[in-house]
């Protein structure tokens, strides 16, 4: 028990770097796949069926393969990332291939007559999405989204398996030390409840917030 | 660039690819059929229950959610035989905690199924003189079960995928034989490219027959 | 002939895949007049209304607003205007849709203002005056504040309607606007629709309450099978029940509310 007290400032540390690594994942991923989002159903024909196809590739494979894939396949092509830099890609990847998702299923739930409202009274397109589609399309994009940050700190734990010293490797190497499993894992599981359990309840409080609406 | 592409070496060693598809199709089946023996009898009991019962219950369902699948896998294999007196070998160690995973998502899944039941239907039943055992029978689980058929069809898919981190404790699945066929070539884009598509298309044949399968059971609206 | 019409329509022709919907169209409107269109469904009347505002892209034919062809840059070439040019187009018509279609996340006022505001420029105090003063006109004035999810549907259609309005549109289209209303809601909508009539809005309306149609236009044109296949003022109209079958099947559907 005292080694467990004595790891505390280490795991600590770990926590931050998940936190980091999540982090920098929710933020990269909502810019690419917003922008990709919005290539997909606004997009020229070939952009769209482009995006189509490798946004389901993506999104069919374990995000375990599409880590390895990216550790291991981007030195043969001349590209040698950190291993935490390989894994925050390959996360922001997998993460935008989702956020793509919630971008089409806010924008194609917004009937056409809004759309149409907007051309009658003489907006032109970019008015249209800012004015008419994006403050519709916000409010449902944020739920599905909130949901999807807590994935994002639960797949940041497989940095671990390329050795970063994330709170999953941190509790890892502790055990190493002190060949205390249990205990440790159990509090492990505790950090990351804490942090998916208040992220997912302010999800709920914002998600209220918006629910006026529904029409 | 100087990489020559080749896929022999991974044709030679596909058997390994082919068996660790089986076993990850394996593994997410039996993982879905505990689970869903799980999530039902917990979602029938949360719907009749008291406070207790339903707090004890959603506890379960948030630990499991909010909690990475890593590290549940860690927690079952190396965590739990140093407590409680029992050694398993890592695929059965996996499919508990995969079926604890699935369990906790079909909970809310069910729950919800049985709450889109018709009140009209339950209705009916009442006036037939069926007892609440029976409505439960022969009314609210066969409903139940055709309104839950595409979310059933997607945890199945999501956990064929979730069983590639079986590979982190050594299980012969796909993602196993891929790392191991790459240890062995070092033939990277080759061997994942092959596992890629295994997965994608496996995946989407599973997705069709579903679909096929919830045709035949759908629920009129 | 007479002077040019507000609004021009010759020989329209629209398909969608391989339905014809619109064989060939010819129609006008003066200013200041009141045109509707009654027909059983299927007959295009819908269709010709979104071909005015391009909101459907017509084949053959041509439509124009004061001498301009819509949609295209000339009455013969199938060039499209540019969307800025369309924009501009669309301005000058107003249309009301059936399903209301307002801004669900803007107040009443904040949907009529935003045309205002953005296609007219104007600043949003001119603009916030025009749109409480159209708000009151449909009777809305204690309604600014609201938002379409608290309004009732008869409501809603008033604001559409003054969204429209607000814009001072050379011609206002109507698409069956009371047709998704309850039957109770529908006459504080048609007194509106009256009024502005009597103040000498230019009106195309494509409608299925035929009475109304009856007391409100100077002009009824009747369509079947993607042609105008009777027209005249509501008299003259009635006067040809007698000589065109398709028309007196279709009004006596209609019980006699007539007259």
């Amino acid at each position: 028990m005292d080694a467990i007290i004595y790891s505390l400032p280490f795991l600590m540390n770990g926590l931050g770097i998940t936190l980091l690594v999540s982090a920098i994942v929710v933020a990269l991923s909502l810019v690419v796949g917003v922008l990709l989002g919005i290539g997909l159903i606004y997009g020229p024909w070939p952009l769209r069926w482009l995006i189509r196809l490798l946004s389901d590739c993506i999104r069919g494979i374990p995000i375990l393969v599409l880590i390895f894939v990216v550790y291991y396949g981007l030195p043969p092509l001349g590209l040698n990332l950190s291993s935490f830099w390989a894994a925050v890609l390959a996360l922001t990847v997998f993460k935008s291939a989702h956020v793509i998702e919630y971008v089409r299923g806010a924008v194609t739930s917004i009937p056409r007559g809004q759309m149409e409202a907007g051309m009658a009274i003489g907006l032109i397109f970019p008015q249209r999405l800012r004015y008419v589609i994006f403050p519709q399309a916000m409010r449902r994009f944020l739920p599905p989204w909130l949901n999807g940050v807590t994935d994002a700190v639960k797949g940041s734990a497989l940095v671990s398996l390329l050795g970063v010293v994330d709170l999953m490797q941190a509790i890892n190497q502790v055990i190493g030390r002190t060949y205390e499993p249990l205990p440790l894992y159990i509090l492990g599981a505790l950090m990351y409840f804490a942090i998916n359990y208040s992220l997912s309840t302010l999800s709920k409080v914002l998600e209220r917030r918006y629910s006026y609406i529904r029409e | 660039m100087g990489y020559q592409l080749s896929f022999t070496q991974i044709w030679t060693n596909f058997d390994k690819l082919a068996e660790g598809l089986l076993l990850s199709l394996w593994l997410a089946f039996i993982s879905i059929l505990i689970g869903a023996v799980i999530g039902l009898v917990l979602a029938i009991w949360y719907v009749s229950a008291g406070r207790v019962a339903r707090t004890l219950i959603s506890a379960y369902v948030e630990f499991i959610r909010n909690v990475p699948l890593l590290l549940l896998v860690y927690l079952v294999f190396y965590g739990l035989p140093t407590a409680v007196n029992i050694s398993y070998s890592a695929p059965v160690s996996f499919v508990v905690t995969l079926s604890l995973y699935a369990g906790a998502y079909l909970v809310e899944v069910f729950r919800s199924g049985l709450d889109a039941v018709p009140k009209g239907l339950l209705d009916a039943g009442k006036a037939m003189g069926l007892t609440p055992w029976q409505r439960l029978l022969y009314v609210r689980l066969p409903t139940m079960t055709r309104i839950t058929l595409p979310a059933l069809s997607n945890t199945f898919i999501s956990l064929f995928k979730d069983t590639s981190i079986a590979s982190v404790i050594a299980v012969p699945e796909l993602t196993y034989g891929a790392q191991w066929i790459n240890n062995k070539t070092f033939r990277i884009v080759e061997v994942y490219a092959v596992t890629t598509v295994l997965y994608v298309v496996t995946g989407y044949l599973i997705l069709f027959g579903l679909r096929l399968l919830e045709r035949r059971f759908r629920v009129e609206r | 002939m007479t002077a040019t019409k507000l609004l021009q329509i010759d020989k329209l022709s629209k398909s969608f895949a391989d339905n014809q919907v619109l064989k060939s169209i010819d129609l006008n409107v003066a200013a200041g007049e009141v045109v509707s269109v009654i027909g059983p469904s299927g007959s295009g009347k819908t269709t010709l209304l979104r071909c005015v505002n391009f909101l459907e892209v017509y084949d053959g034919g041509s439509i124009q607003i004061d001498g301009r062809e819509v949609g295209y840059v000339d009455a013969t070439s199938r060039k499209r205007r540019g969307e800025v040019d369309l924009a501009g187009m669309r301005a000058e018509t107003g249309m009301v849709f059936q399903s209301f279609n307002l801004f669900p996340h803007l107040t009443a006022e904040q949907n009529v203002m935003l045309g205002l505001r953005r296609v007219r420029k104007k600043p949003a105090a001119e603009a916030r005056e025009i749109a409480r003063h159209w708000l009151s006109r449909v009777g809305l004035a204690h309604k600014t504040d609201a938002l379409p999810s608290e309004l009732s549907g008869g409501q809603q259609q008033r604001v559409g309607i003054a969204r429209a309005v607000a814009m001072d549109p050379k011609i206002l289209l109507l698409d069956e606007i009371t047709s998704a209303l309850d039957p109770e809601l529908v006459n504080e909508v048609l007194d509106v629709v009256r009024q502005l009539a009597v103040d000498g809005m230019t009106m195309l309306m494509v409608t299925h309450e035929i009475a109304f149609a009856r007391d409100a236009s100077h002009r009824i044109v009747f369509m079947a099978d993607g042609l105008v296949s009777a027209q005249g003022t509501p008299d003259a109209l009635m006067a040809e029940v007698a000589s065109n079958e398709r028309l007196r099947n279709f009004l006596s559907r209609f019980s006699a509310t007539a007259h």
